[in-house]
């Protein structure tokens, strides 16, 4: 009895799981040829749904998402590379539309700062540790010379 | 300290996060893309965005699925009544026949409008929910963009303040 209902419960999350994939499965495109369907996988899902923010192109519902999608395969089938198809994007939507915009001189201090803070904490870390172990030196010293 | 400086910009981060209807156009300050559409309700006739060149015009998106659209309608309305710059309309992924009754129906305010049955003139202009609408001056450049419905109050501070005084020659 109890077996059997935990079967049953296994299947029914498998069964929602899968319904679930199908659910999130927004785009079928497929391309003609291997390559050019990675690079269009990894195009729509670097590409931001404006409409939706926080959903790339490649898994949005919406109209404009789909559209977008379209674009990307027409020109990937052109034979546009992958940086003349994010300009072409970033030219109408700017920078917004990447989830990793390219650094410029307005992001710049983005991609600068937080490197500059780990670097800061690391000299201040060190300088840190540096002064401690001189007292636990002199700590050391003043019990032996006890 | 350091926690108050944090607090302070992310305090500030959060006030001026990304509201849809201030995310700046890209196009803003550039020339305008020319599009070479479909009239609506006229099948032999096509408008080309180059005729309205020299003289600066306003562009609003619409489709008879947007809802807002629908409340935006009457402030159209008025400003096609004060006559001071063409209304162009671009009618984004709708159905001609969906379109022409919404006209019909509540009125027609623009002086043509161009069928994007594709999407891709409203991609061009970086449109990524209708309504919007665009101001573009005598020299083809996009000088304003309003995402969302307009109203009287943005109308007259964002477009008419940036329109020659002289109106429709």
């Amino acid at each position: 009895m109890n077996v059997s209902r935990s079967l049953m419960r296994t299947g029914i999350a498998l069964l929602l799981s899968g319904l679930a994939a199908v659910a999130l499965a927004v785009d079928t495109t497929t391309l003609p040829d291997e390559k050019l369907q990675q690079r269009y996988e990894k195009l729509t899902h670097e590409l931001r749904c404006m409409k939706c923010q926080n959903n790339s192109i490649a898994d949005s519902p919406a109209g404009l998402a789909a559209d977008l999608r379209r674009d990307v395969k027409e020109q990937l089938i052109a034979g546009k590379s992958d940086e003349e198809i994010r300009d072409w994007m970033v030219q109408r939507y700017g920078n917004v539309i990447l989830f990793t915009p390219a650094m410029d001189a307005s992001s710049a201090w983005v991609w600068l700062l937080p490197g500059l803070a780990a670097l800061g904490g690391l000299v201040i870390g060190i300088r840190i540790v540096r002064q401690r172990s001189k007292l636990v030196e002199q700590d050391d010293s003043e019990e032996i010379s006890r | 300290m350091v926690f108050i400086a944090l607090a302070a910009v992310l305090f500030v981060g959060v006030r001026r996060s990304p509201d849809k209807s201030v995310m700046v156009s890209a196009l803003l300050g550039k020339p305008a893309p020319t599009f070479h559409l479909p009239v609506l309700g006229e099948p032999t006739r096509t408008f080309d965005s180059r005729e309205l060149a020299g003289k600066p015009w306003v562009m609003n998106v619409w489709g008879t699925w947007c809802v807002e659209c629908r409340d935006e309608h009457e402030v159209l309305l008025a400003i096609a009544q004060q006559n001071r710059v063409p209304l162009v309309g671009l009618n984004w992924n709708d159905q001609d026949e969906d379109a022409l009754v919404w006209l019909e129906r509540l009125g027609n305010p623009y002086s043509v409008v161009a069928v994007d049955r594709e999407g891709r003139t409203a991609i061009d202009f970086g449109v990524y929910g209708a309504p919007e609408t665009f101001l573009i001056d005598a020299s083809g450049i996009v000088q304003y963009r309003h995402v969302g419905v307009l109203t009287p109050e943005i109308w007259e501070r964002e477009f008419l303040s940036r329109l020659p005084r002289t109106g429709l020659p």
